[in-house]
């Protein structure tokens, strides 16, 4: 179906919801003074806006907005993954130190308004839209990580952040505007059917979709758009850098998937695509993809800060996922989604612990968890174990299941330079064990340096510790119902 | 009776449970519950021993349920005449080694919970039949032993159980890229091990079309069976990548040593077994002779060698392990009746005798608090009892004819000498090099004037020998008579051995 405007509105609630409970904050920050309640409201209009999503799933898929967005499984996926992770956060938020000291009615505001963007970013199905929703992320996402007052690290980070996406924001709007004057279209249905017809520049094309890939590689954090991401994971707020470490990233992998799958590939054989054109950039995918896991795993070895270890560490994570869009099919795409699911689970689950041990020790340096084992907070640092040996990739937790579906799908597509990357994807495997385990080594093997006085971990932060660290087990050991909801999430409008 | 073996699995775990859920300050409660949980694991052992058919080689007791129908993956264990005797050995040694760590005295519920989550991934890898499950048991295993020898090892404890966890983890993800190509060569795809056997000739062997395969003449056969050797190498370990036992050895605690020695590194020459021979029987026939046979007779030498040039007690009955799991790759390679079964009995005899070695240097580091060879002298004078069974085992270690040690070994050459003369030349050569060190050894502890320093030390006491007898007892049994468990490989090797011998080349 193709929607008008007042006709897509009753498909159009989860947003709505969102909106409306923004405007509420924004009203109600002038008149209450607790910031408890402004989150409560928050939370509760994300539970609308995800109740409102998941009857969507009973509709019909189809453009709304005259083909400015499109209404199918995979956008659904995206606006849960969005709600859940920002209903984690905003639950973090609470329990955080740090956002205690802050403005509560902008801070709710503008995470809101950032998951809204991100809404639009999973379902645009126009270079327009898909510009305005990525800069409406962005921009939010500038403000919040500058948000920690009288905080040098906090305003250099959001700086950096600004400069850095106004260049990679700015270089894709060129690309944009390339594919614009080659097909005349911003509409990726139209865009798709004119380069069908064969008739671009292969070389001018191919450098469109260079310059494009800047921009969605800022938003997922693959190198060589990697270089705000460490500072701005250290100097943000550690609720927001959970949320951009899982949302962004989901975010950026919905973008790029919608733009290079039913936007400029087509579907050939059962759950295999094809570029229409011809142009090869899935190679150019490939070798980001062995970059991008290399340097974040390297780089990660030697951080001293958990934030920019995680940074890094996050960084390698998305070169694992790149390896799901470089195979082409669609076992490819659903182990990204399988693994965005685990990575929301388990990487919100070590900034939650993060959060926790900064609250109590005031600091972030690794150093700083040095014997916590035997400090009072075995608990969180048995939950902290669990998430960082799970995002290694090791049974029986659920990380590893996500970077088993990446390396199936890379292994069935076969040949030698697909078995290269799997063979790289596993070294740096090891090697990330080591940082990972550097942490878990200074909590549980290290005893604590003399005069570190025991730490008291509040006991309400375990009401979320608890279910997201059971998740990451369970989900290792039985996850059926994943498969089933990520393969259900894998249709696409198109047409 | 029929779930025996996911009672077998799953009972440590519940175990670990129940400790975790115990309070911290009573270690002693603690310590009990752990022994009473690994009694049921060991009594259905004895079941499983006296109701084992012999005389079939196919699988016994099996258990199968679809676990992720989407990716066919199943929860299907079972056990045949290969896994027996290593299920066997881990119920014994399990129980034994909850005695053994007695002495922990901190971080006790801890350790429990790690040891009981550990013996349930050993069963587990012995178990299953799956080739997912086979790998999430064999991974489940490398967190507690991480943390087992991180914690409550000796000085350098971090380090060794980093190597350990790296070493393994490279390992175990070139297994893990091997069991996805052989996922995808099978039709349907499967990761039944059972049905991979069964199509076993889906998996080409013509040379792959790129370097470096293309100058060795291998095909994608070789390449995955290349993939799980190394990962199975580094647990055995074969040399290069052996570096990472002596450390881990010198600093676990006494019972992981056991644990480690005892079962751990049987599971790569089991795995080589009961994955790499029928599952890719060309690739076996061609590689065998370098990557086993030479490689085995190789580590024998090797292992005896670097033991005989330790200082530290414990490196050396370490080295030793290195040179005893030359053995096993010899025999394998031999694709004789007697070269396998040998093998196979080696495997068992290899986690008796040295799990009674690394008791016994506990038992003398507990007193001394020092495992330097050159340090003591003449203990036989104060301990004799302690001597007398470390006697025992270092003959049985050193292939003395009436211990178990002997046996195997003696079927490994025989097997071995009907395919590589040359080779087992050189692994007898290693029996020589054995008795070497282990008698300089007694010499230098043992014998000779009573050195001062530990005219005190007290004999050992019951509890130690509570955990030596019954190995001692089974050494002794399977040397005077084999059969015990050589009835019961017999079937399953020969129809393992079947498989690859029609590929071999005259």
């Amino acid at each position: 179906m193709d929607l008008k405007n007042l006709d897509s509105l009753s498909f159009f609630f989860p947003e709505i919801i969102l909106t409306g409970t923004i405007l509420l904050i924004i009203v109600l920050d002038l008149l209450v003074k607790s910031h408890r309640m402004l989150a409560t409201i928050a939370m509760v209009g994300c539970v609308g806006s995800l109740v409102a999503t998941i009857d969507l799933y009973s509709a019909q898929h189809g453009w709304l907005f005259h083909r400015m967005i499109v209404l199918d499984n995979f956008s659904l996926f995206f606006k849960v993954i969005t709600l859940v992770a920002t209903l984690v956060v905003i639950w973090i938020s609470l329990a955080s130190n740090e956002i205690r000291r802050v403005y509560q009615g902008e801070y709710y505001t503008l995470l809101l308004t950032c998951a809204l963007g991100m809404f639009f970013m999973a379902s645009s199905s126009n270079l327009l839209m898909a510009y305005l929703s990525l800069e409406l992320v962005s921009l939010t996402s500038y403000v919040l990580t500058g948000f920690l007052p009288h905080d040098r690290r906090s305003s250099e980070a959001a700086l950096k952040y600004l400069i850095y996406g106004g260049v990679a924001s700015g270089t894709m709007i060129y690309g944009m505007s390339w594919i614009y004057g080659m097909t005349g279209s911003l509409d990726y249905a139209t865009i798709q059917s004119a380069l069908a017809q064969n008739s671009v520049n292969k070389v001018a094309l191919f450098m469109a979709f260079v310059f494009i890939l800047a921009g969605f590689g800022y938003k997922m954090v693959f190198v060589p758009f990697h270089m705000w991401s460490p500072d701005v994971y250290e100097g943000a707020p550690t609720p927001f850098t959970a949320f951009l470490s899982v949302a962004s990233n989901a975010a950026g992998a919905a973008i790029m998937i919608r733009f290079f799958f039913p936007g400029a590939s087509r579907m050939v054989a059962d759950g295999d695509w094809t570029f229409v054109s011809g142009v090869e950039w899935p190679h150019v995918v490939l070798f980001v993809s062995i970059i991008t896991m290399t340097l974040g795993n390297l780089c990660a070895l030697n951080q001293r800060n958990v934030k920019r270890m995680l940074a890094y560490s996050g960084i390698a994570h998305a070169g694992y996922m790149l390896m799901g869009i470089v195979v082409l099919n669609n076992n490819g795409l659903q182990a990204i989604l399988f693994y965005v699911i685990v990575y929301l689970i388990m990487n919100l689950g070590a900034f939650l612990v993060v959060v926790m041990i900064a609250n109590a020790t005031g600091n972030e340096e690794i150093e700083s968890y040095r014997g916590l084992a035997s400090r009072g907070a075995i608990f969180p640092a048995a939950c902290l174990a669990i998430f960082l040996f799970s995002l290694t990739g090791i049974p029986p937790f659920a990380g590893f299941i996500g970077k088993f579906f990446l390396f199936a799908a890379v292994l069935e597509r076969g040949g030698g330079v697909f078995v290269l990357l799997a063979v790289i994807a596993i070294i740096n495997s090891v090697i990330s064990l080591y940082y990972y385990a550097k942490v878990v080594k200074l909590m549980f093997l290290d005893s604590p340096d003399p005069g570190a006085k025991s730490l008291t971990i509040a006991a309400n932060h375990f009401t979320l510790l608890v279910p997201l660290t059971v998740l990451t087990i369970v989900f290792g050991i039985y996850f059926s119902p994943l498969i089933h909801y990520t393969s259900q999430s894998l249709r696409f409008f198109v047409k | 009776m029929e779930n025996v073996l996911s009672y077998m699995t799953f009972i440590p775990v519940a175990g670990m449970i129940v400790v975790l859920l115990l309070p911290s300050n009573s270690p002693n409660l603690i310590r009990w519950v752990s022994a009473a949980f690994t009694v049921p694991p060991l009594l259905m052992a004895c079941w499983l021993y006296a109701n084992f058919d012999q005389s079939t080689p196919g699988l016994q007791f099996v258990e199968k349920a679809p676990w992720i129908p989407a990716y066919n993956i199943q929860y299907f264990v079972g056990v045949d005449g290969l896994s027996i005797s290593m299920v066997l050995l881990t119920a014994l040694l399990c129980f034994l080694c909850i005695f053994a760590s007695w002495g922990i005295d901190k971080g006790v519920k801890g350790y429990f919970a790690l040891f009981l989550l550990l013996d349930a991934g050993m069963m587990g890898v012995f178990v299953a039949l799956d080739f997912f499950l086979f790998f999430i048991f064999w991974e489940v295993m490398l967190l507690p032993m991480y943390f087992l020898i991180g914690i409550w090892g000796g000085p350098r404890r971090e380090y060794a159980a980093i190597k350990f966890f790296l070493y393994t983890l490279f390992g175990s993800g070139l297994m893990l890229l091997a069991i996805l190509a052989l996922y995808f060569s099978s039709e349907p795809h499967t990761f039944d091990m059972t049905v991979l056997i069964s199509q076993a000739d889906k998996f080409g062997t013509q040379t792959l079309p790129m370097w470096p395969f293309k100058e060795w003449g291998w095909g994608f056969q070789h390449a995955v069976w290349m993939a799980l050797f190394i990962g199975f190498a580094i647990k055995i370990p074969a040399f290069p990548f052996h570096t990472w036992l002596p450390d881990a050895h010198v600093e676990a605690p006494t019972a992981i040593s056991v644990i480690l020695a005892g079962i751990l590194l049987k599971m790569g020459t089991y795995g080589i077994l009961r994955i790499n021979f029928p599952m890719l029987p060309v690739a076996t026939a061609d590689l065998a002779f370098w990557f086993l046979g030479a490689l085995g007779a190789w580590n024998i030498i090797y292992g005896a060698f670097c033991a005989m040039a330790q200082k530290d007690l414990k490196k050396l009955v370490a080295y030793s392990s290195v040179s005893h799991m030359g053995y096993v790759m010899l025999g394998m390679a031999s694709f004789t009746t007697q070269g396998i079964n040998g093998a196979v009995l080696q495997m068992f005899n290899h986690g008796t005798i040295t799990g009674m070695l690394f008791l016994l240097v506990g038992v003398v580091y507990d007193r001394a608090h020092h495992r330097d060879i050159e340090g003591f002298g003449g203990l036989a004078a104060i301990m004799p009892i302690y001597t007398g069974v470390t006697a025992l085992a270092f003959f049985a270690s050193m292939g003395l004819p009436g211990l178990s040690g002997f046996i195997s070994e003696v079927l490994v050459l025989l097997g071995a000498w009907q395919k590589y003369p040359w080779l087992t030349v050189v692994g007898a050569s290693g029996v020589v090099l054995t008795a070497g060190y282990l008698l300089w050894t007694i010499q230098r502890v043992y014998l000779g004037p009573l050195n001062e320093k530990y005219k005190g030390l007290p004999e050992i006491n019951g509890r130690e020998m509570f955990t030596l007898v019954p190995l001692g007892a089974i050494v002794i049994l399977v040397g005077v008579y084999p059969n015990v468990v050589l009835d019961l490989l017999r079937a399953s090797l020969d129809q393992i051995n079947q498989i690859v011998i029609p590929h071999l080349h005259s």
